[in-house]
């Protein structure tokens, strides 16, 4: 067997084939799905609510919480002046990120203190009888101001080039140079920031909270109260969604449970209202990105240079990991043969800003659409047309800027079938008829590619575990690093389980993710709790199996390849024993039936400060065809049609790998067109609610949604069963919606110039957008 | 005046009888804390995500029994005497087989996180027990009030078409004892007056517009809730306590809908929700508007009255009835005047209605044969969404040329509000493209909006002037071109 076909057996062959949908669906149906503030309470919790900053910048002079104490229902008040360790919940540990800000204050909503109370309701009324004054400074609010203001930044950006980018755009046909601001977006992770803790003996807690970083939350916890990590025990059965918005914004939450359970030696409950989580906590980065693009004639990119700068708000949190993805994503699916890009990391005066489902490599794709888009309105061609004239193709084509070679790229085939199944140089056409003859509704398509790396490019965050246990009745319980939002990763790793062992899936049970089940987790995040976790799970059965084939050689005196596992039994020489008999027998001579499975990433690497590197095990290709119409009144419009090609390799789970790319695709849209963050002069977040914050709803969706899987493609780098991961890419899908809308805009000025939509494109700028071109090309 | 001192509904199949009670207990607290019935989910506590929907089962004015969605979250239980609620709890008892509706959303993957999942199921089932096998812009229009930020709505628009694959509504539990619920519902009304004292509030909740008149010339600055879609949020976002506060919810005279002599007459604790037959069938062209009045569940508790009644610059319905001249009926006591509903408003926040005065009635005149009528809602989002623009236009046109022209917008100033000068450009002038451009050059004279969040000031000028062209070019059966319709333009 030569290596490649081992490589594409690792993972057994499928025995649940059958519909698997998600392990807590019956559960979600009929409300019985326990999220944390479903957990009945322990007698006598108490719920802490925070008093937060009403000015975004400025010194605190004073701080009055009498009328706090005195309000009815209330225990007590908790400060910076309670913490028993460091006041300081940022992920690396920097002092950067306060519990309780303690003199300057840096963003609207930034916690000052707690009041704890025997209802939340009571805790909450009594939070804004505090009188605090304060000395005001003017804010610094967004990416534009940060730069007038002398480019203050939370960390030094990074550079990633490679040939010579002055010289390709001097010497370039075509150079066109200009900027796009790029919205952020709030996750709205349906299930709001909530921590129960729960004192303990020696000043232990035990925490459950809604987390995507249970690790991160025990670290956090222990620093805060002075306690070492094995004081702090996390567990988390569920999140209602997490998008990346409980990566490291749900600590604080729980960090003011901990303080609180400190004081009064209570189970303390924290659940912020939705306002106050969406004022409170983190969002998608947004950017000003300054860029020049050179290119020859027939659109070829010759070279790109750029500046991107993003608001990453007050303090690091993971900015950096989040733009250095974007660079990294600036040339999505597109060969660069000279390239500058470089990172602004801006210090604003407005909450931090975090993961978010895709990390960066949004923006990065927005960006460079954008100078497609530029190139093809420069030279009269179709978008897609500069797409594929752009893609990594070939031995001297292959490398992206920061020196990984593409060796996986299937983006032509992706492309060409998508452009053949959704029919898109007919209906462009047929489109560009439409424009001309209909003043009032204009229609637009776009097709575009998303190319995305997989693996964190920490590379100490590359790796998985996984604790496996066999009862007496060949029961299998299952603890895992990666934490369930609803991705279906506890379903997945369910499968791989049940498939390794050959029995049925009905014997695997998983419960809560815990810290003190599995250490040392990486977040759930970069797509890649299966490839990590999966890993890990199949190791640990295959310890497992290792051991009862010992022991089956051992008590029936046969040789290694006389033991094989079949469905729900073993075959042992001539005895087919069933399951539950093995592993009865397997205990009686005492084989340990547990075991700790553990996966790490191999064949990566990568160095920030020379930009350079292979950072990722493989990449995923797909692409979308979306078509919109506008009215060019009042800049409404709809998505007619999208159809998606999506490659997740072999798939584990079908539905649930198409219920992650039509919802991330709906996701995306929504970052890119309704969804719209709006702070005020005074650095307050005005959209801080479903009723001012749009996302979505089902109408929303494209009124032909056709989502389809690349069947063919087999992922050649070592995952579960020749998968990819999925989580992520599908936002990015929707850069065909943008892409559309360009061209319904561009239409106003007969497509002779880039329409340059903003995002998020809004109805508004849609319509300013044609506005633009029209008083242009006058 | 019989009084009761206690609020009795049916909770699942339990009956309910509450002597102590808050008039700002919401349900969705009163099921997670009092009861600890967890499935029904806090998303937003602001009406506006869904994850907190419940059936309300109530019986109408003909007394039929009909279930609808709420959102717990700002549904306040002082506000429940008479109904039947149902629950996510009481669909699938536990061990028992999921209900269809349940396992449709199992089948067709239609969860991923499961937080928003009993919302979701919750406004299926309320549709699927009237409507059993719904299009695709049905089952769209029934989940306007449901966010799901994981499935993408795909899988559950599945689910809800398949349905009744799986079941017949007639066989649901809700149908069955239809019969028994009904009684039981009787049971309860007795007419009387509720009257709930506790120290620091009074909840009082009379049985017709005349006990409602008494009770307000003894409480001239009680808080009048009929719907809640705006007052919940005072006190689940603002937490502004409520001291006394008198509910509509059983004033059954003030639900009514007639038509005579060319006028609709709603009374004013009206839902959208029960306008809507009547009234679109009378006025065709509100119905799209109609539709996008909040979501399900908003349209089912929000009333036309309330709508006027708080005086919002940007709700939906003020500015629609201006246009069609609608006039409003004001009692205070047995006494009574009648005013166009655009002298309601004056300043922001500012109304003419007194102490103890209450809108009793809102008369509509149906729009002539030769009147053209339009109403145009501009949003980010098309469902579920403030508008940054509302504009109505109602012109009467002789011979070619525009005879009379009433035009109002919402979003444009701090009332709902004519524009005078555009309407003086329109008045005696041939209806034609130039007249129209001529009258867009008036809005300056009209409106000053304001920048925030939802637009800006320069692209509601602007839209608010294209949306008179989109007009002219509609009642010259040019290109339709607004929402929904935009597929088709």
């Amino acid at each position: 067997m030569d290596d490649v076909r081992k490589r594409r057996d690792i993972g057994a062959r499928p025995t649940n084939r059958a519909m698997v949908p998600h392990d807590s669906a019956h559960k979600h149906v009929t409300g019985r799905a326990e999220y944390v503030d479903d957990i009945p309470e322990p007698t006598g919790t108490l719920h802490a609510y925070l008093g937060t900053a009403a000015i975004a910048s400025g010194e605190i002079t004073g701080i009055d919480v009498g009328a706090v104490l005195a309000a009815p229902g209330v225990v007590g008040v908790i400060t910076a002046a309670d913490i028993p360790g460091k006041n300081d919940i940022s992920p690396a540990g920097i002092g950067d990120d306060t519990l309780f800000c303690e003199t300057s204050v840096t963003y609207h909503g930034q916690p000052i203190f707690a009041v704890v109370g025997r209802t939340r309701d009571a805790a909450r009324r009594a939070a804004k009888l505090a009188k605090i004054s304060y000395a005001e400074t003017v804010p610094i609010l967004d990416v534009r101001a940060a730069q007038e203001a002398g480019g203050r930044v939370v960390a030094p950006g990074m550079v990633i080039q490679n040939g010579n980018v002055k010289a390709a755009l001097e010497a370039a046909a075509h150079v066109v140079r200009g900027s796009i601001t790029i919205g952020g977006q709030e996750h709205f992770y349906l299930e709001g920031q909530v921590s129960l803790v729960v004192p303990g003996e020696d000043g232990e807690v035990t925490l459950h909270t809604a987390t995507q970083h249970p690790s991160d939350t025990q670290d956090v916890v222990a620093r805060v109260l002075g306690l070492d990590a094995n004081g702090v025990r996390v567990h988390v059965r569920r999140m209602g969604g997490g998008f990346g918005g409980k990566e490291t914004q749900g600590t604080l939450f729980a960090a003011v449970g901990a303080v609180a359970a400190r004081k009064f030696g209570r189970a303390i409950k924290v659940r912020p209202d939705r306002d106050d989580d969406m004022m409170i906590t983190g969002k998608r980065h947004d950017y000003v990105v300054d860029y020049a693009v050179g290119f020859d004639d027939n659109g070829i990119i010759a070279g790109v240079e750029a500046d991107y700068g993003a608001r990453c708000g007050y303090s690091l949190d993971l900015s950096i990991g989040v733009t250095d993805r974007t660079l990294m994503h600036a040339s999505n699916a597109y060969y660069f043969p000279a390239t500058r890009v470089a990172s602004q990391l801006y210090y604003t005066n407005t909450v931090s800003n975090t993961a978010f489902r895709g990390y960066g490599g949004p923006q990065g794709l927005v960006a460079v659409e954008r100078m497609i888009e530029e190139i093809a309105y420069t030279l009269g061609l179709d978008t897609l047309e500069v797409r594929k004239r752009n893609f990594y193709d070939g031995a001297k084509r292959n490398a992206t800027p920061y020196g990984q070679e593409v060796r996986d790229n299937i983006m032509p085939r992706i492309i060409a079938e998508l452009e053949a199944s959704s029919e898109y140089q007919a209906r462009r056409a047929e489109i560009i008829a439409h424009n001309r003859t209909n003043p009032i509704v204009r229609r637009g398509i776009g097709m575009v590619p998303v190319k995305f790396g997989i693996s964190f490019s920490k590379k100490v965050m590359n790796q998985g575990a996984v604790l496996l246990t066999i009862y007496r009745d060949g029961s299998v319980h299952v603890s895992q690093g990666g934490t369930e939002m609803g991705q279906g990763l506890h379903t997945k790793i369910m499968q791989v389980i049940a498939e390794e062992l050959h029995i049925d899936l009905s014997r695997v049970r998983i419960t809560a993710t815990a810290t003190d089940k599995v250490p040392n987790a990486a977040p759930t995040a970069g797509s890649l709790g299966t490839d990590l976790n999966g890993m890990a799970a199949i190791d640990a059965t295959r310890q497992i199996k290792q051991r009862l084939v010992e022991f089956a050689m051992d008590a029936y005196r046969v040789h290694a390849e006389q033991v094989v596992f079949e469905h729900e039994a073993v075959r042992v020489g001539r005895h087919l024993i069933a399951w539950p008999e093995m592993i009865e027998q397997a205990y009686g001579a005492r084989v340990s039936l547990s075991a700790a499975g553990f996966y790490k990433t191999p064949h990566i690497s990568w160095d920030r400060k020379a930009g350079k590197g292979s950072p990722y095990l493989y990449f995923t290709y797909g692409a979308a065809c979306s078509e919109v119409a506008v009215d060019t009144l009042t800049g409404e419009y709809v998505v007619l049609r999208t159809d998606i090609l999506q490659d997740v390799g072999r798939s584990i789970n079908r539905d649930i790998d198409i219920g992650q790319i039509e919802g991330g695709f709906i996701q995306g849209m929504g970052w890119l067109t309704t969804e719209e963050l709006w702070w005020d002069s005074k650095g307050r977040l005005r959209t801080h609610a479903p009723s001012t914050y749009k996302i979505p709803v089902a109408s929303d969706r494209p009124r032909i949604f056709n989502v389809a899987l690349a069947e063919w493609s087999i992922n050649e780098a070592p995952t579960v069963r020749n998968s990819k991961a999925v989580g992520e890419p599908p936002i990015m899908l929707a850069i065909a919606v943008l892409d559309a809308l360009g061209m319904a805009v561009a239409s106003v000025a007969d497509y002779r110039k880039a329409p340059h939509l903003d995002t998020p494109a809004t109805p508004e700028r849609v319509l300013m957008a044609m506005e633009r071109l029209r008083a242009e090309a006058v | 005046m019989n009084v009761r001192r206690t609020v009795r509904f049916y909770l699942n199949d339990v009956l309910v009888e509450l002597d102590t009670i808050a008039p700002y207990q919401t349900l969705l607290d009163y099921l997670r804390l009092d009861r600890m019935m967890r499935g029904t989910k806090e998303g937003c506590a602001e009406g506006d995500c869904g994850a907190c929907t419940v059936l309300v089962g109530r019986l109408d004015r003909d007394d039929h029994l009909v279930y609808e969605t709420i959102n717990a979250c700002i549904r306040f239980v002082a506000s429940l005497d008479g109904v039947h609620v149902v629950t996510i709890e009481h669909l699938a008892p536990q061990d028992a087989p999921l209900h269809p509706v349940q396992q449709a959303m199992v089948d067709n993957h239609g969860s991923q996180c499961g937080f928003c999942t009993p919302g979701f199921v919750m406004s299926l089932y309320g549709q699927w027990l009237q409507n059993p096998k719904p299009s695709v812009p049905e089952v769209e229009q029934a989940l306007q009030g449901n966010l799901c930020r994981c499935t993408g709505y795909s899988s559950i628009i599945k689910a809800a078409q398949t349905i009744s694959h799986y079941a017949n509504p007639a066989d649901d539990a809700l149908m069955v004892h239809r019969a028994q619920t009904i009684e039981r519902l009787r049971a309860l009304r007795d007419g009387a007056r509720i009257e709930i004292e506790a120290p620091g509030h009074r909840v009082i909740s009379p049985a017709s517009s005349d006990d409602l008149a008494v009770v307000l010339e003894s409480y001239p600055q009680a808080v009048l809730i009929a719907g809640a879609t705006d007052v919940g949020l005072w006190v689940t976002k603002f937490m502004r306590s409520l001291p006394v506060v008198v509910f509509l919810n059983r004033v059954a005279d003030m639900q009514t809908v007639a038509i005579a002599d060319g006028r609709i007459v709603l009374g004013a604790g009206v839902s959208f929700s029960d306008a809507a037959a009547s009234l679109t069938e009378a006025i065709p062209q509100l119905e799209e508007l109609w539709s996008r009045i909040g979501g399900v569940q908003i349209r089912n508790a929000g009333t036309v009255g309330g709508n006027i009644a708080n005086g919002s610059p940007i709700g939906d319905s003020p500015p629609t009835l201006i246009a069609l001249g609608a006039r409003i009926t004001l009692r205070m006591g047995a006494s009574r005047r009648e005013l166009p509903l655009e002298d309601y408003f004056i300043d922001y926040g500012k109304q003419d209605r007194q102490p103890g005065e209450f809108i009793e009635t809102i008369s509509v005149p149906i729009p002539d044969v030769g009147q053209e009528f339009r109403v145009y809602k501009v949003t980010k989002r098309f469902d579920e969404d403030i508008s940054s623009v509302l504009g109505a236009f109602r012109l009467g046109i002789v011979d070619g040329r525009v005879a009379d022209a009433v035009i109002a917008y919402g979003g444009m100033a701090a009332t709902p509000k004519r524009a005078p000068s555009v309407e003086a450009a329109l008045i005696g002038q041939p209806w034609t493209r130039d007249t129209v451009e001529a009258a867009m050059a008036r809005y300056a004279d009209d409106f000053k909006p304001l920048s925030d969040w939802r637009a800006s000031a320069g692209y509601r000028m602007l839209v608010a002037r294209n949306l008179l062209l989109r007009f002219f070019i509609e009642t010259r059966g040019g290109t339709v071109t607004s929402g929904r319709d935009l597929i088709d333009g």
